[in-house]
């Protein structure tokens, strides 16, 4: 009964409108049992870091559509671990140019996803990266 | 002591992430959370806690998202937000979403959010909201806003854990009857009609009139039988608060000022009606009641008396004692 929750912050941050997909993750999550907090659209780095931070998150997912993911996941990464947060596990669905997924895992996203990705995979991830 | 016991000086100090992980512990209901909780408590005592609550849709997150500006421009109070939405009873997941209608307070250092899942509690607000209200109010934030989960007629546990309880009503969602029904309306304090731009503004303010009227005597003239009647309320021992009600556009921030002065009387008047204290000790004797039934039946579901009520169940099935004999025994004999 007491067992712990996986809380999410499910965010989108930049310009583009389309929140369909994030919608869509949100809840998957949650009929997955875990609690997804949504923030809507247009955030910033700076407004996804302290929603993160006062809903003390495991998990950030991050809907990127508008093509600047290599602006914006490094600033997310970076105000995480300025605010102490560096065990937050960072995720990534969106439109991600194949060239690009390397360079994100190296500076600490822990998944990407693309169209046409399976939320059960998804799910599995994030319960497998706040577990270990 | 342990070295998992959490640092509590560091969250009075105002340390925001000390404070977040506390609330996780706490609402997990971890060791670490009680003994944190235990010494955060004397510290307790001093916020104002204003609860906002009513039906889905009404608008609550956007006039708590506006009150909150306002107080931190106009007064510079330190504002806590609680924001509990409803879980999933199939699968216990829940989207909280409240924080989509606050966006214009990111940003200050002076205002926490923190949405909460209700986690298979009726009544509007999750069990360990009101051990969330003390973490806050020993972190020194002046005002804490506890918004329920959109409610009905009776998730009215708001009113008393909440200091100021005020309830948000729109044109359009109901007739009448609705208002006259007891509940939700009796727990107010002030009465919010929002989206106040909206047609049927007037048909909501005449129902809800007459409701307080029923509610709250005072002195009126009726026309009853072709004749004129005066009917003098009972002589009042102390003043009576009659719920003021205030109408509010939250999106277009008409009305604000005028719902946070509201607000402001109701407080002076519990503290000179001497209410304050009154509600305090009702608010602290409900706490302790709930952690008290928690633990007596934790001790009988998990703990040292297990046994004994797993026979006093079969007792039961068979019929040879009613629930309130095995009770008797329990407690007795147990």
């Amino acid at each position: 009964m007491t067992e712990k929750k996986i809380r999410v912050l499910v965010a989108k941050p930049g310009l583009d409108g389309h929140d369909r997909g994030a919608k869509v993750v949100a809840r998957a999550l949650r009929d997955a049992g875990m609690e997804v907090i949504y923030t809507g659209l247009r955030q910033t780095p700076e407004m996804i870091a302290e929603a993160a931070l006062q809903e003390d998150v495991d998990v950030v997912g991050l809907s990127i559509l508008s093509g600047a993911h290599m602006a914006l996941a490094p600033r997310i990464l970076e105000l995480l671990k300025a605010n102490g947060q560096e065990n937050v596990k960072v995720f990534i669905g969106g439109i991600i140019p194949d060239d690009d997924m390397p360079k994100l895992k190296e500076i600490g996203i822990t998944g990407i996803y693309g169209p046409g990705a399976s939320t059960d995979d998804i799910i599995r991830d994030i319960r497998e990266a706040v577990t270990s | 002591m342990s070295e998992a016991v959490l640092q509590t000086q560091p969250i009075l100090q105002g340390n925001r992430l000390a404070l977040s992980r506390l609330l996780t512990q706490v609402e997990n209901d971890t060791a670490e959370g009680r003994s944190a909780l235990a010494e955060l408590f004397p510290h307790t005592g001093r916020a104002h806690l204003i609860g906002v609550t009513g039906a889905p849709g009404t608008g609550k997150s956007s006039l708590v998202n506006q009150l909150t500006l306002h107080y931190r421009k106009e007064q510079k109070s330190k504002v806590a937000i609680i924001a509990v939405d409803p879980s999933s009873p199939f699968t216990g997941g829940a989207v909280l979403g409240d924080r989509v209608r606050m966006r214009d307070l990111s940003g200050d250092d002076g205002v926490f959010i923190r949405s909460m899942a209700s986690r298979g509690s009726v009544g509007g607000l999750a069990q360990k909201t009101a051990a969330f209200v003390q973490v806050f109010d020993a972190a020194g934030y002046d005002i804490i806003i506890i918004e329920t989960v959109g409610a009905g007629q009776s998730e009215v546990d708001i009113a008393r854990l909440a200091h100021t309880t005020l309830v948000v009503e729109a044109p359009g969602l109901g007739d009448d009857i609705q208002a006259i029904k007891a509940g939700i309306l009796e727990i107010a304090d002030v009465l919010v009609i929002n989206k106040a731009d909206r047609p049927g503004v007037e048909n909501t303010e005449r129902a809800l009139r007459s409701t307080l009227e029923l509610a709250h005597p005072t002195r009126r003239v009726i026309h009853h039988h072709g004749r004129m009647m005066t009917l003098e309320p009972p002589p009042a021992e102390t003043a009576l608060w009659i719920p003021p009600i205030l109408k509010t556009i939250a999106t277009e921030r008409t009305g604000i000022p005028e719902l946070a002065e509201a607000i402001a009387r109701h407080k002076s008047h519990l503290y000179q009606s001497g209410d304050w204290s009154a509600r305090d000790r009702a608010r602290l004797r409900s706490e302790l009641d709930a952690v008290l039934q928690e633990a007596l039946m934790n001790r009988f579901l998990n703990g040292s008396h297990r046994e004994a009520y797993e026979q006093a169940l079969e007792k039961v099935i068979r019929r040879e004692w009613s629930p309130y004999e095995a009770v008797r025994g329990l407690l007795n004999g147990g």
